[in-house]
């Protein structure tokens, strides 16, 4: 199957429309003579304008930015017959506490990492779950391989969307890295527990 | 100490083998430099400036003799016969081949050992006092405290990729040896009735904002240690600085929130997560507690050594300078310099001289070794009647140097001569200053003092917090070195003040010999240390004595 998609361990068929707007156009900020890697100053990225130009594909199944789908609420529940969001990784949390639905109406939640090593996401998976109580399917979406995947499922991912040009087949491998860990996570007790 | 069981063998292990496969992807380009590098970053792999560098995690400072002999077979096979002694006790050799990594992670994991965390953007190696378990102004032993900090932080799912290098120091006592105020993370032991607390300092640093941590949180119970220091690492993790890695450390978090906004954050979130599976129980403390418990010492006389070796001025001046007091009478701790004559830097040995401090360990302290952040190496249990013996072969094997504490005890980093973020040589200017004092009488005259270099600004070699600091400088394209004074480590952590315009290297010994002579005539008593004269004269007396010609 050629797919990029790991889910419950195992490659599956992406059946899902994952919605990027594009900010090719959006003035890159600077900050002390250096270009802002990560969004750090305070505005909303994408902008409230790049976000109204996105045109909503034709597609059964989407993934779309939570802030458009704040704008198009709507529009997008006329329009799909499922739905899931997804954040940035310089998202915050509050960005939620708009949502007017329960945030386990969506079947996937998603978090998009620009660059590998970002560590946001880990953070976030927790707070998601923990905070957020989301039950569903928690994706990990952009700059994502083999080499995160281990950390994340402990963060509370379930999914991974593998970025193009990198073996996925490989990537699932990297899910069992290591058989024991020792530090407790949301869904899992400490090694010591075992002991 | 700590022992494997089956479970930390096989963690151990399968990150070797994770490792490899990471280092063969990026061989056959399926892996990035960009990728790669914090990948390999995470296993103590640098590319240097000759060489890849590789740093091996010295938990807490604490070796075994077999532990050492590996380190020396290492030494020999895949590196230069040597290896240097880091300010987190850790150990880096400056030559090994790329494509030799993985068998040496391979011998490292046999002997219980690896690299892993000891350099990239995540919790680093967690340090403590050299001294724990048998220094008699200890509170708490700090060491299986350290043990449980090393389990839980070892591949934290959450931490693995910080905005910047993220460092946790333990004390236990009541003087700090571990440097707790000028660490991400410092935490200090406390007990009242038998119940073991913490009081949590935060955002202390070196580096190029030298800041003094500040107390977070007051007497934390310690089941929630682990809970606590998640939550202060997550709030940092999501909001330290990540386009500037020159302001990404949490002091720079904590300095933009300040404390309290920060506090608040972390307690928002640790009130929520307190009861979180990391919870530590009674149980766990007491299961990894039970393998730092006391050696069998044997009931043994104290011994006048001043009286019995009243003719060995060299003798006496080395147990003056080299031991300390011990919790069990006739016992004592020494304290191995790497600083002598014939070390080619500070925390350098070769590999033969591995091997006798492993037998003597072996000997004559219980098989055990440690490493302080000073770069030297301790026996923490010698009996007084073995001192002597210990001093021996010490003496025949150039590592009877007895200046611990003392002006040539320089804490150096490995600068310009082997690390490419260096802006000047570091090693060279510890040998200057070092050739400064052949006369041992004039060095014992001044007494306790620290002299800490770094190459630098990213301070490895703890200049800041040197009574005397020297820091590398790059101006216009050439090497300068920058002096501050009055920087001092423990519980009365201070920052150093710069003196004024830098100097060439050739300028720096005798400026650091003026220093000395203004401190010489200045002291009002041959019993006030040079710190504490500083306090008292302030800079002016040096800085005119320096500057006037």
């Amino acid at each position: 199957m050629d797919t990029q998609l790991i889910k419950n361990k195992e490659l599956v068929l992406n059946d899902w429309f994952w919605v990027v707007p594009d900010t090719s156009n959006e003035e890159v900020k600077k900050q002390a003579g250096k270009v802002v890697q990560f969004k750090l100053t305070g505005e909303d990225f994408p902008s409230d304008g790049t976000l109204h130009n996105v045109i909503l594909p034709k597609a059964e199944k989407v993934i779309l930015p939570l802030r458009l789908y704040l704008l198009k609420t709507d529009e997008i529940k006329n329009k799909y017959k499922e739905y899931g969001i997804w954040i940035y990784s310089h998202d915050e949390l509050d960005l939620f506490n708009h949502l007017k639905d329960d945030i386990n109406s969506f079947s996937v939640v998603g978090v998009y990492v620009e660059k590998f090593a970002d560590g946001r996401i880990y953070s976030l998976g927790n707070l998601i779950r923990r905070k957020l109580s989301y039950k569903n399917d928690l994706r990990a979406l952009g700059d994502v391989f083999k080499d995160q995947l281990f950390y994340l499922a402990r963060s509370g991912f379930d999914s991974f969307l593998i970025k193009e040009g990198y073996d996925a087949k490989k990537a699932l491998l990297g899910l069992d890295d290591f058989s024991y860990s020792y530090q407790g996570t949301l869904n899992q007790k400490p090694l010591w527990s075992e002991r | 100490m700590y022992k494997y069981d089956h479970y930390d063998r096989k963690i151990v292990n399968q990150r070797v083998d994770q490792y490899e496969d990471q280092l063969n992807r990026y061989f056959n380009k399926e892996l990035t430099d960009e990728e790669f590098r914090p990948l390999r970053l995470q296993n103590g792999l640098y590319i240097q400036r000759h060489a890849p560098m590789l740093r091996v995690a010295i938990p807490y400072g604490l070796l075994s003799s077999k532990q050492l002999r590996t380190l020396a077979d290492i030494a020999d096979e895949f590196d230069r016969g040597y290896g240097h002694f880091s300010t987190r006790q850790n150990i880096q050799y400056n030559w090994p081949k790329l494509e030799d990594t993985p068998k040496i992670l391979r011998k490292l994991a046999d002997a219980e050992m690896h690299a892993i965390q000891t350099s990239g953007n995540c919790i680093r190696n967690i340090t403590t006092d050299p001294y724990a378990g048998v220094t008699p102004d200890e509170i708490v032993d700090t060491r299986y405290i350290a043990e449980i900090l090393r389990q839980w932080s070892t591949f934290h799912p959450e931490f693995a990729l910080l905005p910047r290098k993220f460092k946790i120091s333990i004390s236990g006592s009541k003087h700090d040896r571990a440097l707790v105020k000028t660490h991400d993370i410092g935490l200090e032991l406390v007990k009242e009735q038998e119940n073991l607390f913490v009081n949590v300092f935060v955002g202390g640093g070196l580096g190029r904002t030298p800041v003094i941590g500040q107390l977070l949180k007051e007497k934390l119970p310690i089941e929630h240690l682990l809970s606590y220091c998640e939550s202060i690492i997550r709030i940092y993790n999501l909001f330290g600085r990540r386009d500037n890695m020159y302001k990404a450390r949490i002091k720079i978090l904590v300095k933009a929130l300040g404390v309290e906004s920060f506090k608040k954050q972390v307690e928002d979130d640790w009130n929520d997560g307190k009861n979180s599976s990391n919870h530590l129980n009674d149980k766990e403390i007491n299961r990894v507690k039970q393998f730092f418990t006391s050696p069998n010492y044997e009931t043994v006389e104290s011994i006048d050594l001043e009286d019995q070796f009243r003719e060995d001025h060299n003798f006496l001046h080395w147990i003056k300078r080299n031991t300390r007091e011990h919790i069990k009478n006739g016992y004592r701790s020494v304290t191995i310099s790497l600083k002598g004559k014939k070390q080619t830097a500070p925390g350098d040995i070769q590999s033969s001289e591995m091997r006798v401090v492993a037998d003597l360990a072996d000997q004559y302290s219980f098989g055990e070794i440690r490493s302080t952040h000073e770069q030297n190496l301790v026996l923490a249990d010698v009996k007084e009647r073995d001192l002597y013996d210990v001093y021996s072969v010490l003496c025949e094997n150039n590592l009877g140097e007895a200046n611990i504490g003392l002006i040539t005890d320089i804490i150096c980093c490995p600068g310009g001569d082997f690390c490419s973020l260096a802006n000047a040589k570091s090693i060279p200017i510890a040998k200057s200053i070092d050739n400064l004092f052949d006369n041992y009488d004039f060095l014992f005259d001044i007494g306790t003092i620290s002299l800490n270099i770094s190459g630098c600004m990213n301070a490895c070699g703890h200049h800041h917090v040197g009574n005397i600091g020297i820091l590398g400088v790059d101006k216009d394209g050439s090497e300068w070195y920058q002096i501050t004074l009055g920087g001092q480590q423990g519980v009365n952590a201070s920052l150093g003040k710069v003196i004024g315009p830098s100097f060439s290297a050739d300028e720096v010994p005798a400026v650091i010999k003026e220093i000395l002579n203004v401190y010489v005539a200045q002291r009002d008593s041959e019993e006030e240390l040079f710190i504490d004269c500083y306090n008292r004269i302030g800079l002016d007396p040096f800085k005119e004595a320096i500057y006037k010609n």
